[in-house]
């Protein structure tokens, strides 16, 4: 549906965006990600035909940017950072005139302007003035914009930026819910966002694309092992955190035992191995027949958080694995 | 041309739901207002003196109030037509809708003139308000309404000239303010160039005078169409769009 290729986008003294390529298939719903300053809003810019590139090419549903813009614009749903509303007039107004202008007429444009209001919850403030609206509706009205002429491709630039955290959640839901209709490329360097709403990443950092994969293998490809958290405790409380961790060694398969808070009366165990070598029922039979309580034993997920820090070549915080999972629970 | 509609319709929304259009037309009412109450007492008192003094020159409402009047309009009409459009660009760059314009399925010429034909609406709505006026002479008297409407004409002419400047200002920046004073600074200037013909007579000074857009007015305020002074706005006009779409699209490249 998108396709990218060797993209760069110079500004007068720095480079924005540097020979990126990606593609991005039909349908799918594909998070942008990287730190502010990285590019992210520039690309989407180009392939909304608001910039053109410096060079290499860019082509939606088949027609270049530059030489088919109509086509393009056509086909294609943006919102950029701030919704592009006008204080001064009525929802549904807005919506009537965002709809005519991308070539919408008649029965056919009440009908869509009908739709996007109930499909984004915002039939309640249909007539009030945008001026007037919350954060949250006005991202809201900004989405209903974005889909109202039942566009291919959605490109939406950090929709859930300044949205308090229930916004955030039915933001989410609401993109997830038009991931069926439509191919979006969404930006946002929150990361949670994208392991919850995407399928596929694209991470750049200053201009340059450091990595893009589904997020599943991006999560798996930067260790190839896997790794449980075992949290262990002792039945008359004394226990020492050595002694657990040489007899959780000695289970088969287990290459690394990691002791996450030696100062914490809590003993919690990172047990690394490789792929389909341990079995949890020997860890837990293990710890059981040792005498001890098995409190916890969950897989320890490598959040998406550490892996952009990886790839950006920042340092992850040591204590981001187990804290990342937690904070989701 | 569904699209100058459009994007004309929400211009027009915008001036008459805020208090922009209704504030400049007050002012513009009163000023005018003023002006007229002004020439009309003396055209009064003049006649009066005349016939206690028992004259009878001719005396004309064409000549000695309208045709006045309307050049006052003019150049009443240039300090109001910085305040039409100033905001037309800068406001949609300040606060982002420009995007929103820019990544539509429509061509910027189509973007440019629904503004600019929102502005001359305004504007056409403010000189429309003398017309109240001159009806009251319309009532009393008889003028010629021919000449009257030519010298509309002209004043939209000459508006939709200054609007088409102050339009092309209105892209360069992103606030309003400067673009409301660069296109005062300009009409001023437009306004003013002439008087070189009063100290120089060299053939530079012919041509500044030449971009005089007041001077260009007066064989309309007469009541005459002369096709070298329509030419001027006409092609004033068409040049002002014309950097307009060009300022719009290096807008894209340079940004």
């Amino acid at each position: 549906m998108i396709a990218v290729k060797e993209l760069t986008k110079r500004y007068a003294r720095t480079t924005a965006v540097d020979r990126i390529s990606f593609s991005v298939e039909k349908g799918q719903i594909v998070g942008f990600l990287g730190p502010n300053g990285a590019g992210k809003t520039t690309t989407m810019r180009v392939l909304t035909c608001f910039l053109p590139p410096s060079s290499g090419t860019a082509t939606v549903a088949g027609f270049d940017v530059l030489e088919q813009p109509r086509e393009v614009k056509r086909r294609i749903g943006y919102l950029p950072e701030t919704p592009p509303l006008y204080p001064e007039m009525a929802t549904r107004e807005y919506l009537r005139f965002v709809g005519k202008l991308k070539g919408l007429a008649g029965a056919d444009l009440e009908k869509r302007v009908q739709y996007v209001c109930e499909r984004c919850f915002i039939a309640d403030v249909k007539d009030k003035l945008l001026g007037k609206l919350s954060k949250g509706y006005r991202q809201r009205v900004g989405l209903a914009q974005a889909i109202i002429h039942n566009p291919d491709v959605l490109i939406l630039d950090e929709p859930t930026a300044g949205l308090d955290p229930k916004q955030i959640n039915e933001t989410r839901d609401l993109i997830k819910s038009l991931a069926g209709d439509h191919t979006i490329v969404l930006s946002t360097h929150i990361l949670p966002e994208v392991e919850q709403i995407c399928e596929q990443v694209i991470i750049i950092n200053k201009g340059k694309l450091v990595a893009t994969d589904s997020v599943r293998n991006l999560q798996a490809r930067t260790r190839g092992v896997e790794s449980l958290l075992v949290e262990v405790a002792g039945r008359d409380g004394a226990l020492l955190h050595e002694s657990v961790q040489q007899r959780l060694e000695r289970v088969p398969g287990v290459a690394h035992v990691l002791c996450k808070n030696p100062n914490d009366h809590r003993l919690v165990f990172e047990v690394q191995s490789e792929k389909g070598q341990l079995s949890r029922g020997d860890l837990a039979r293990a710890v059981v027949e040792a005498g001890w309580d098995l409190n916890e034993l969950r897989a320890a997920s490598m959040s998406l958080e550490e892996v952009f820090l990886e790839l950006t070549g920042s340092e992850a915080p040591q204590e981001a694995p187990s804290a990342i999972p937690e904070v989701q629970a | 041309m569904r699209n100058i509609w459009t994007i004309c319709r929400k211009e027009l929304g915008s001036y008459f739901v805020s208090p922009i259009a209704y504030l400049l037309l007050t002012m513009f009412a009163l000023i005018f207002g003023f002006f007229f109450w002004n020439i009309l007492g003396f055209f009064v008192n003049e006649g009066m003196e005349m016939m206690m003094r028992g004259e009878s020159a001719p005396m004309n409402l064409n000549e000695q109030i309208i045709r006045p009047l309307l050049s006052n309009v003019s150049v009443i009409g240039l300090f109001f037509i910085p305040m039409i459009t100033m905001r037309l660009f800068a406001e949609e760059k300040r606060t982002g809708t420009i995007e929103l314009l820019a990544t539509s399925p429509i061509r910027d010429i189509e973007i440019i003139l629904g503004k600019w034909f929102a502005a001359l609406i305004l504007y056409a709505c403010l000189i429309l308000f003398t017309a109240l006026n001159f009806g009251f002479l319309f009532l009393y008297g008889k003028p010629d309404w021919k000449p009257l409407l030519v010298a509309y004409l002209g004043l939209l002419l000459q508006g939709g000239l200054l609007l088409a400047i102050g339009t092309f200002i209105s892209t360069l920046t992103r606030n309003q303010i400067i673009a409301g004073a660069a296109t005062f600074g300009v009409c001023l200037l437009l306004w003013v160039i002439e008087w070189v013909t009063g100290f120089e007579s060299s053939t530079w000074a012919t041509v500044l005078a030449y971009f005089s857009v007041i001077t260009h007015f007066d064989s309309f305020a007469r009541g005459v169409i002369d096709s070298k002074d329509l030419v001027f706005y006409l092609t004033g006009i068409f040049l002002g769009l014309f950097a307009t779409a060009r300022s719009m699209e290096s807008l894209r490249w340079r940004s």
